[in-house]
């Protein structure tokens, strides 16, 4: 029972890294309608460049501070160039020139930092402490508080904030948005930088785990069933779903695996994900969608 | 003036729905097959044949099948490589399981497995659709990788993982070497696409594209959902089952799932935007520029940097290019390169007179 | 016009038909009837129902109470792709038209009820499927012609400008030879050459073929001039059921219009 427990909860935390991803990807989609698989290069390349900048030894704070600079500059780069022209595209065009996009992102970056893993160390200790008879890793813990912290950063943000009310306005309907004299230019701008920094705190928690190694742009491909579960656009949809798929996910490996061999996390979360599009094509949290004839 | 319509007539209907209506398309389309036919087999070397027309062939009859899916019915695939993976092993197994099973009726094997498994991943498109349908198709893309890596009687329990495809033995004839196969496989994919394009001109292809248009128009006009959605996945499986059994047994000689990941699956998405969604021509054409794109990009630096990349270096800067070219082509031409050839020859027919 | 007409019997009836979206009502009880051969317009201001109540009757929307009747079978709804199985036939107020192919083909795609062919005889295209396709590529081009859009059919539909596009999509309907034609302000945006063309269309598609023409129009003096009766329909309601003169002279139906007093 105990064991179940720690695998829950193991999962739960795991979880909780997924959601950090699909966050990037719902800030993206409220905000301009693109799912943006490049989401998982950009993460990569956070992690590469604000490990290379503090091989270079530069401090910790101002490593952080330049990495998200860069991250924002991605960002703004990235609307003017490649969205920009897209912007009436289908949504299909759009989906694939992420991929492109983020093709390119993972090369542009191992092209400028190299291609070896790095480590990266962020000077927590990963000694699991002991509750109750379950073992809690800490890292897991912090990894949890920082997405804590920052979904209720975002929620505050989209809800309250005059910036936050206008993106939400953008993801609704760009043209009555610009009618209203809303500045997409600038919307887009401050999304990409807000996902650039998701992805940046995303890209942190997660080379601290795996070390900064390509293998992290294959976590987008974990974010999906999250963003299936959760809908494309809500934040706490993001988080719920993350925290379903990661139990989910542990808890089928550890329990169910042995009898075929292991291997299953591949593609569980998505054969869940399918059944619940199956009873709720919308997502958990999605919008419900009308088709008016 | 060269490409002038003037003096060609169609008294019936029959001239008019033919494939190449325009006299210029249909000489220029006898001229393309005489050489792969007749001059090609004689004239090429073992490496063209191996390492560039081949899977130039088979990477296009994928392409063709994912396009019938994609392209011509819109629905959304990423998960490609894994019905091409059941056609490569669903080719192995049966021809090592049943005495004495020609190798063709291996591939018709494969292209059939193939096509019943995807008629039950495509079950979801008829829920889901957009990027949910996308996502769901991921599903069948692990979930086969898995099933084909877990499962040792799919390999027949090889230590290595690696098998050795069959012999492929006709009637005492054994296609072993580069030019039998590259003619074998140039017969089959010529035969497919002509399929395909029948089945693109008929109802067929005219409900799939309605479904893609217009889903809820498509309904009430009595296209019905389900069937065409359903023949469309069978169908697109089947090309990519036959074509998977191609590239395990004319190109790689083995069959294994690693030829079959999600970046083959990627791949062919690409090849079909680039090459031009919803055409049979343009997934030719986005072969043709994946399968030539790394030579020339390979001659372009050794030239230009002579020597001074190291080769981790060229693939990261092959795939920048790479990516930005998808990019550049969804700007300039979301249509592909079918497109651009057709506007080329819109301006045919004009030359040399500039309006 | 309506008094020398062979009117048969009643092909389509609506009874007690309620629809609602949620907590807003469409449709209130709506009940009335047409007959084979008719010309039944309906009007209303903006958000009565109108094509609601069309899309009731060729089963896109479900109505919580009430039945369709239509010749002499009484559902409660219908499939929509069964409405066109039984020769229903409709168009829609926002272009419904299939914008990745040309007009020759979006008419052709109004035949796949009528083409028999299975996938597999498509695939060898020479015997049967090369026949039938030439055999309906010749009833097409009768309603190609009919429609007057010859030098056009090679186009793709998104390049036409919107008047020409509405006649496609009158042409996608009619190919199907549909016993009852549902239109949905089959005229909007257009100007008066325009108007008069498609007047003429609906009014020969209704004499010649016989087919019973259900029609949603704003503009009165093509309502007045051309139908045979009309039905008037305010905030999910039926508020009048007559010929032309009729309606026109009906309290209800002028308040309605002038928007006195709800």
């Amino acid at each position: 029972m105990l064991f179940f427990i720690e695998v829950l909860i193991g999962g739960l935390l795991a979880g909780v890294m997924y959601s950090l991803v699909a966050l990037g990807f719902v800030l993206i989609y409220k905000a301009s309608g693109v799912l943006n698989f490049a989401q998982g290069s950009m993460v990569l390349f956070a992690a590469l460049s604000f490990v290379s900048i503090l091989a270079m030894g530069v401090p910790f704070w101002l490593a952080l501070l330049l990495t998200l600079a860069i991250m924002v500059l991605l960002g703004v780069v990235i609307e003017k160039v490649v969205l920009r022209p897209l912007v009436n595209q289908p949504q299909i065009t759009l989906f694939m020139a992420t991929i492109g996009l983020s093709i390119l992102i993972e090369a542009l970056g191992q092209m400028i930092w190299g291609s070896q893993v790095h480590g990266l160390d962020l000077g927590i200790n990963d000694i699991p402490f002991n509750f109750y008879g379950v073992f809690i890793s800490q890292f897991d813990l912090f990894a949890a508080g920082c997405a804590a912290v920052l979904v209720a950063g975002l929620s505050l943000f989209f809800h309250k904030t005059k910036i936050g009310r206008a993106l939400r306005a953008v993801a609704d309907d760009h043209q009555a948005a610009m009618s209203v004299g809303i500045p997409l230019k600038h919307v887009w701008t401050v999304v990409w930088a807000a996902a650039g920094f998701v992805a940046l705190v995303a890209g942190l928690l997660w080379g601290s785990r795996l070390g900064v190694q390509f293998a992290l742009t294959l976590v987008v491909l974990k974010a999906l069933p999250v963003l299936i579960l959760g809908g494309f656009t809500s934040i706490p949809g993001a988080i719920i779903g993350g925290l379903i798929i990661g139990a989910t996910e542990k808890l089928a490996e550890v329990f169910i695996g042995p009898y075929f061999g292991g291997g299953i996390e591949n593609w569980f979360p998505y054969a869940l994900a399918l059944v619940f599009l199956l009873i709720r094509p919308d997502g958990l949290f999605g919008e419900k969608h009308i088709e008016r004839v | 003036m060269i490409y002038r319509e003037t003096g060609q007539y169609k008294s019936n209907y029959g001239t008019d729905e033919q494939i190449f209506p325009i006299r210029q398309d249909r000489i220029g389309v006898m001229i393309i097959l005489a050489v792969a036919y007749l001059a090609v087999p004689f004239i090429g070397n073992d490496y063209w044949f191996s390492a560039i027309l081949i899977p130039f062939l088979v990477l296009s009859l994928a392409a063709i099948g994912l396009n019938l899916l994609t392209g011509y019915a819109g629905q959304l695939s990423l998960g490609s490589a894994g019905f091409m993976a059941v056609g490569a092993f669903a080719a192995y197994n049966s021809m090592l399981r049943i005495e004495g099973m020609p190798f063709l009726l291996g591939f018709i094997l494969a292209g059939l497995s193939a096509a019943a498994v995807g008629i039950v991943f495509g079950l979801p498109s008829l829920r889901v659709k957009g990027f949910y349908l996308a996502a769901a198709t991921l599903a069948s893309q692990f979930f086969i990788e898995w099933v084909l890596t877990k499962f040792p009687w799919f390999t027949n329990y090889s230590a290595s993982g690696v098998i050795t495809a069959q012999k492929m033995v006709l009637f005492g004839y054994a296609f072993d070497t580069p030019v039998s196969r590259y003619v074998l496989t140039l017969v089959i994919v010529t035969l497919l696409a002509l399929v395909a394009k029948n089945l693109v001109r008929t109802r067929t292809g005219r409900d799939w594209m309605a479904i893609r248009d217009m889903d809820v128009a498509a309904e009430v006009i009595g296209i019905p959902m389900l069937k065409t959605k359903l023949l469309a996945f069978a169908i697109s499986s089947f090309y990519l089952g036959v074509a998977g059994a191609l590239w395990a047994y004319c190109y790689l000689g083995t069959v294994e799932p690693q030829a079959f990941e999600l970046a083959r699956s990627f791949q062919l998405l690409f090849i079909i935007i680039i090459g031009g969604m919803g055409t049979i021509v343009g997934a030719f054409f986005g072969a043709a520029f994946i399968v030539f794109f790394p030579i020339f990009l390979n001659l372009f630096t050794s030239t230009v940097f002579a020597g001074q990349l190291d080769p981790g270096m060229l693939s990261h800067l092959e795939q920048f290019v790479f990516g930005s070219l998808i990019i550049f082509f969804l700007i300039v031409e979301p249509l592909g390169l079918a497109r651009l050839w057709q506007l080329g020859k819109q301006k045919l027919r004009l030359w040399p007179f500039p309006h | 016009m309506a008094e020398s007409r062979h009117l048969g019997d009643i092909i389509l009836k609506i009874d007690h038909i309620s629809l609602s979206f949620g907590g807003i009502k469409a449709l209130i009880d709506i009940s009335f009837q047409v007959r084979r051969g008719e010309f039944l317009a309906i009007i209303g201001p903006n958000g009565a129902g109108k094509s609601s109540l069309l899309n009731v009757i060729n089963g896109v929307y479900h109505p919580q109470t009430g039945t369709v009747t239509y010749k002499g079978e009484t559902r409660h709804h219908m499939p929509p792709h069964r409405a066109a199985e039984l020769g229903i036939g409709r168009t829609f107020q926002n272009i419904a038209l299939f914008k990745g192919m040309t007009v020759l083909d979006n008419i052709k795609t109004g035949r796949s009820l009528k083409i028999k062919s299975n996938f597999l005889m498509n695939a060898l295209w020479f015997g049967p499927a090369r026949r039938e396709e030439l055999e309906h590529r010749r009833k097409v081009e009768e309603i190609i012609d009919f429609l007057r859009v010859e030098d056009i059919r090679r186009t793709p539909v998104g390049m036409l400008p919107y008047g020409l596009q509405k006649r496609v999509e009158l042409g996608r309907a009619l190919a199907a030879e549909p016993d009852l034609l549902l239109l949905d302000e089959p005229m909007a945006g257009m100007n008066i050459e325009e108007k008069q063309a498609m007047c003429r269309f609906a009014l020969d598609v209704n004499d010649e073929f016989g087919t019973t023409v259900v029609l949603i129009e704003h503009d009165m003096g093509v309502v007045m001039d051309i139908s045979d009766r009309v039905v008037v329909l305010d905030y999910g309601k039926k508020i009048a059921d007559g010929t032309p003169d009729e309606v026109r002279q009906n309290p209800e139906v002028i308040n309605a219009y002038l928007g006195v007093g709800h």
